[in-house]
């Protein structure tokens, strides 16, 4: 498979602070890669280099095998969905479409056809005459990658551009927005802070921070298997423990966490008796009062608080040691006796837990 | 185009270069008037004769600096006056119009708020004689019928005051009514449910509220008073505020004393812009 | 909340005092004053001569119409000056030097009129500072007399009312989020064409409030068509003058303010229409 965009050792320095540090990815083609990172990590200077709106300091960007650097945003083969969609209040919605083709030199009566085509495809016919404030959020959010697509780029840029919608409208744009990615096949490069519209949407998900990739994986890559600390805290909710390592066999190690909590867990790493670990575990992977104890690491909690959110319920507890723990509630019926100040027991299994060396 | 868009270097460049050329074209007049203060020659022109402060403090025979110069200085004294009472009668009733059109509702409302803007689209030189006139209407109308005589009605010091606080008002309103529609509502009826008054509130609460924007708009009222010359040309009387006086002495040939007092004048209301560009960014 | 009868007349009383008295009366007084004349006996009758007068006589509706035309050119050349000045300042400098650059783009404005004049007189005139040095650098022989003429009046109504388009169209330009002007570039548009669709259809509200206050200030200025304007270029603010101080025809005089009152409040109403805006939203 071919790539739409190879990112090669790409750096960006403003001044003597390094936003983008050494950034090497591929996307294939027609694929949904999402970059993923706290507010400040150098996304946005990396998808604005990629634009053309920044220069790298160094490294090299090439877009279906052409070298872009030096090239000005209007002549790369990309277009930007900007973070508050910068939508043309002074022209209506045809005429934001049609502004891209107008450039070209496109007729008017071509220019008319594909407008309308465009309208259609992102389940807005009709809508050509209405002015940009007459729009709402999800209206405004497919008139702004419209008015993208209709230039057909090779790649389709997204700069957080669900950011300014509430909750429910987020949540129904991520599903819309993979649909129109998977219907129209261009390749689309999405940044965002947001875990969950990473993984919802995404192929492939890089995960910054800091100017770097931390990692660069599958939505379950990450979750299941993050490569390093920040991803396994920033992708997700996890509980974490710090303890060090009493004996390591292959392929598992035995914890001593420092409240006094013995754990057998699975040890990817080869880690020397006696060092340092942070260890993370999954709030599902906690299960309530597991009827086969064998091989789970055991124990017994008080229930704080019963935090409901429907399918996402949890409960807030707290070892004897008042060590907070996040457990998964399921939504069964079967946990409904459970109420706060309750004691009860739970296990995990060696498998889900996630252990890395602590930094000195 | 823009900092984040590509731009050539001749584009670049020649911005640089016209704004460079504009600033000149801004500043100019002002540096030389400044710099031909300080010319020993008893014209304001080049060449340069050398340094001299003559023309502010020369005593005569042959030259009378600014210092000495009673005409002069009489005007400026006569201008601090007429600014002085035209910023405090402006504030006074320009605060008490924001209150009027941001707080209160009465009928005519609209209208009258037009009348209030009307100021601002008439020019200064009809304001002049308008005032001009029905001060000569309302004085012949006292004599008449009184057979009172008010020095009030001839054009005069007061005459001058009262036809610039007729717009410079509107200034006034329009900046402190900005500021009070920044008001939070709450403070005002968190004071009066723990038990103050309509009027106590004012001004205990939205008076406090308010004073950087009141005296910015004094320091406004000031400059625009102590500046005036369109609306003043009409009104005024035996003693010529200071851009009357520059006026008289510029049309008629000019000696390098009025360099002096424009210097004075530019340093001095710059002083005072600056003053209030602080002071009003340090309320904010 | 039931608001105090008190706090309102507090606010009211002071306010429409000014409205009537200061605003509405005299310039009623105006316009009747305008239809007054005498009689072959010298008795005070109502009359229409003094607006026949105006129609008939050449030298008052061609100095109108002359007026008015220069204004509007007046305020065109402001608007083509002030739209990279401020464009610069908003969109290309640096945010630090944004301030700096304002407050220098303010000064020279908070200076009295007379003395930005003077300064250009200065430097202009026959003996001026520009005169000397071109006679220095042998460009020129004999000295040309730079003053006086239409060309340097419209400069110096130009240079007077800058400020009061370019602070407008910085505000406005601020406003223009850098993104749209991002997207129009990588949507493929080139600098004209960002310039016609975007930026100037943005700033409109800008263009127009400025626009409006720089045709006011030139077509009411004084100060600079008679120091600076020729012989020949005289300006109607000037026919009112000669008519009400050297003739004493205080009824020509009304009749020629008014109609310079409604020339300028008839460009003001359609353009506000033409933008489709309110009084209120360009005054604030």
């Amino acid at each position: 498979m071919s790539n739409d965009l190879s990112v090669r050792n790409m750096v960006k320095k403003f001044d003597d602070f390094t936003a983008v540090d050494n950034v090497t990815f591929d996307v294939p083609k027609g694929s949904f890669f999402s970059i993923l990172g706290p507010s400040g990590c150098g996304k946005t200077t990396l998808l604005r280099m990629i634009a053309g709106f920044e220069e790298p300091t160094s490294g090299a960007i090439e877009i279906r095998g052409k070298d872009m650097l030096g090239v000005p945003p209007n002549h790369r083969p990309v277009n930007l969905v900007f973070q508050h969609l910068a939508l043309f209040p002074m022209m209506n919605v045809e005429e934001n479409i049609a502004f891209g083709l107008k450039r070209r030199g496109v007729k008017g009566p071509e220019i008319r056809k594909q407008t309308d085509t465009m309208l259609e495809r992102v389940g807005l016919p009709g809508f050509g005459g209405k002015q940009i404030n007459q729009l709402s959020g999800g209206q405004k959010q497919r008139v702004a990658i419209a008015r993208c697509l209709v230039l057909e780029p090779s790649v389709l840029l997204l700069d957080e551009p669900l950011g300014a919608l509430d909750l429910k409208l987020r949540e129904q744009m991520k599903i819309e927005l993979k649909k129109l990615q998977t219907k129209i096949g261009t390749t689309f490069i999405y940044i965002t802070h947001d875990q969950s519209e990473a993984l919802v949407m995404s192929d492939h998900v890089a995960v910054m921070n800091n100017g770097q990739f931390e990692q660069i994986g599958t939505p379950q890559e990450l979750y299941g298997k993050p490569k390093t600390p920040f991803v396994a805290q920033f992708v997700g909710d996890n509980n974490q423990w710090s303890g060090n390592v009493t004996q390591s066999n292959p392929g598992e190690i035995i914890i001593a966490t420092d409240d006094g909590y013995s754990f057998r867990t699975k040890g990817d790493a080869p880690c020397a008796d006696g060092c340092r670990v942070n260890l993370y575990l999954r709030p599902e992977a906690i299960r309530i009062e597991p009827r086969q104890t064998e091989g789970l690491n055991v124990f017994d909690v008080q229930v704080k608080s019963i935090l409901f959110d429907g399918a996402n319920s949890r409960l807030l507890t707290t070892t004897k040691e008042e060590h907070e723990l996040i457990v998964t509630l399921p939504q069964t019926r079967k946990f409904d006796h459970i109420k706060p100040g309750d004691t009860i027991s739970v296990g995990w299994h060696p498998e889900s837990g996630i252990c890395f060396e602590a930094e000195a | 185009m823009i900092r984040s868009l590509p731009r050539s270097k001749t584009y670049n460049w020649s911005f640089n270069l016209f704004i460079l050329l504009y600033f000149t074209f801004l500043f100019a007049p002002l540096v030389v008037t400044c710099v031909l203060a300080f010319n020993d020659s008893n014209f304001p022109s080049l060449p340069w004769q050398g340094f001299s402060l003559d023309w502010f403090i020369a005593d005569g025979p042959d030259r009378i600096g600014l210092f000495h110069d009673d005409q002069n200085l009489r005007s400026i004294v006569t201008s601090f006056q007429t600014a002085f009472f035209v910023s405090i009668l402006s504030v006074i009733v320009g605060t008490c119009a924001s209150f009027l059109f941001e707080k209160e509702e009465f009928r005519f409302k609209g209208f009258l708020y037009f009348l209030m803007l009307a100021p601002l689209v008439i020019p200064g030189v009809i304001l002049g004689i308008s005032l001009l006139l029905a001060a000569n209407t309302a004085g012949t109308f006292f004599e008449d019928v009184f057979g009172l005589d008010f020095d009030l009605f001839r054009p005069s010091f007061w005459l001058v005051v009262l036809g610039q606080f007729s717009f410079i008002s509107t200034f006034v309103t329009l900046v402190v009514s900005a500021r009070l529609r920044k008001f939070d509502h709450s403070l005002e009826e968190a004071a009066l449910n723990l038990g103050a008054t309509q009027l106590g509130v004012i001004w205990h609460i939205t008076l406090k509220f308010l004073r950087p924007a009141i005296v910015g708009a004094a320091a406004v009222a000031f400059l625009m008073s102590f500046e005036n010359f369109n609306t003043t040309l009409f009104l005024v009387g035996s003693e010529p505020t200071l851009p009357i006086n520059l006026y008289l002495q510029v049309r008629d040939g000019s000696t390098p004393v009025i360099n002096a007092v424009s210097l004075l004048l530019i340093v001095g209301t710059s002083l005072m812009a600056l003053a209030n560009l602080y002071f009003t960014k340090k309320g904010d | 909340m039931n608001r105090s009868r008190l706090a309102f007349w507090i606010f009211f009383a002071p306010v429409i005092m000014w409205l009537v008295l200061l605003i509405v009366l005299p310039h009623l007084d105006l316009l009747t004053m305008s239809f007054r004349g005498e009689n072959d006996y010298g008795d005070p009758i109502w009359t229409f001569e003094n607006y026949t007068n105006f129609f008939t006589e050449p030298v008052y509706w061609l100095t109108f119409v002359r007026t008015a035309l220069y204004a509007i050119i007046t305020t065109f050349i402001t608007f083509l000056l002030a739209m990279p000045v401020s464009f610069f300042i908003a969109k290309l400098a640096r945010t630090r030097a944004q301030g700096a650059l304002m407050i220098l783009l303010l000064l020279p404005f908070w200076v009295s009129e007379l003395v930005r004049i003077y300064g250009w007189m200065i430097l202009l005139r026959e003996s001026g500072v520009l005169n000397f040095f071109m006679l220095k650098l042998g460009i020129i022989d004999t000295p040309i007399e730079m003053l006086y003429n239409d060309a340097t009046m419209i400069m110096g109504l130009v240079y007077t009312s800058m400020l009061f388009m370019v602070v407008p169209l910085v505000s406005v330009m601020d406003s223009l989020d850098d993104s749209l002007i991002e997207a129009a570039h990588d949507l493929g548009a080139g600098h004209l064409t960002i310039w016609r669709t975007i930026i100037i259809p943005h700033c409109k509200p800008g263009i127009t409030s400025g626009s409006i206050v720089v045709f006011m200030l030139a077509l009411g200025n004084y100060l600079t068509p008679n120091l600076m304007g020729g012989k020949n270029s005289l300006w109607f603010t000037e026919q009112i003058y000669n008519q009400f101080i050297a003739s004493f025809n205080w009824n020509q005089g009304s009749a020629f303010g008014f109609l310079l009152l409604l020339l300028s409040s008839l460009i003001i109403w359609v353009g506000l229409k033409l933008t489709r805006q309110k009084l209120g939203e360009v005054a604030s």
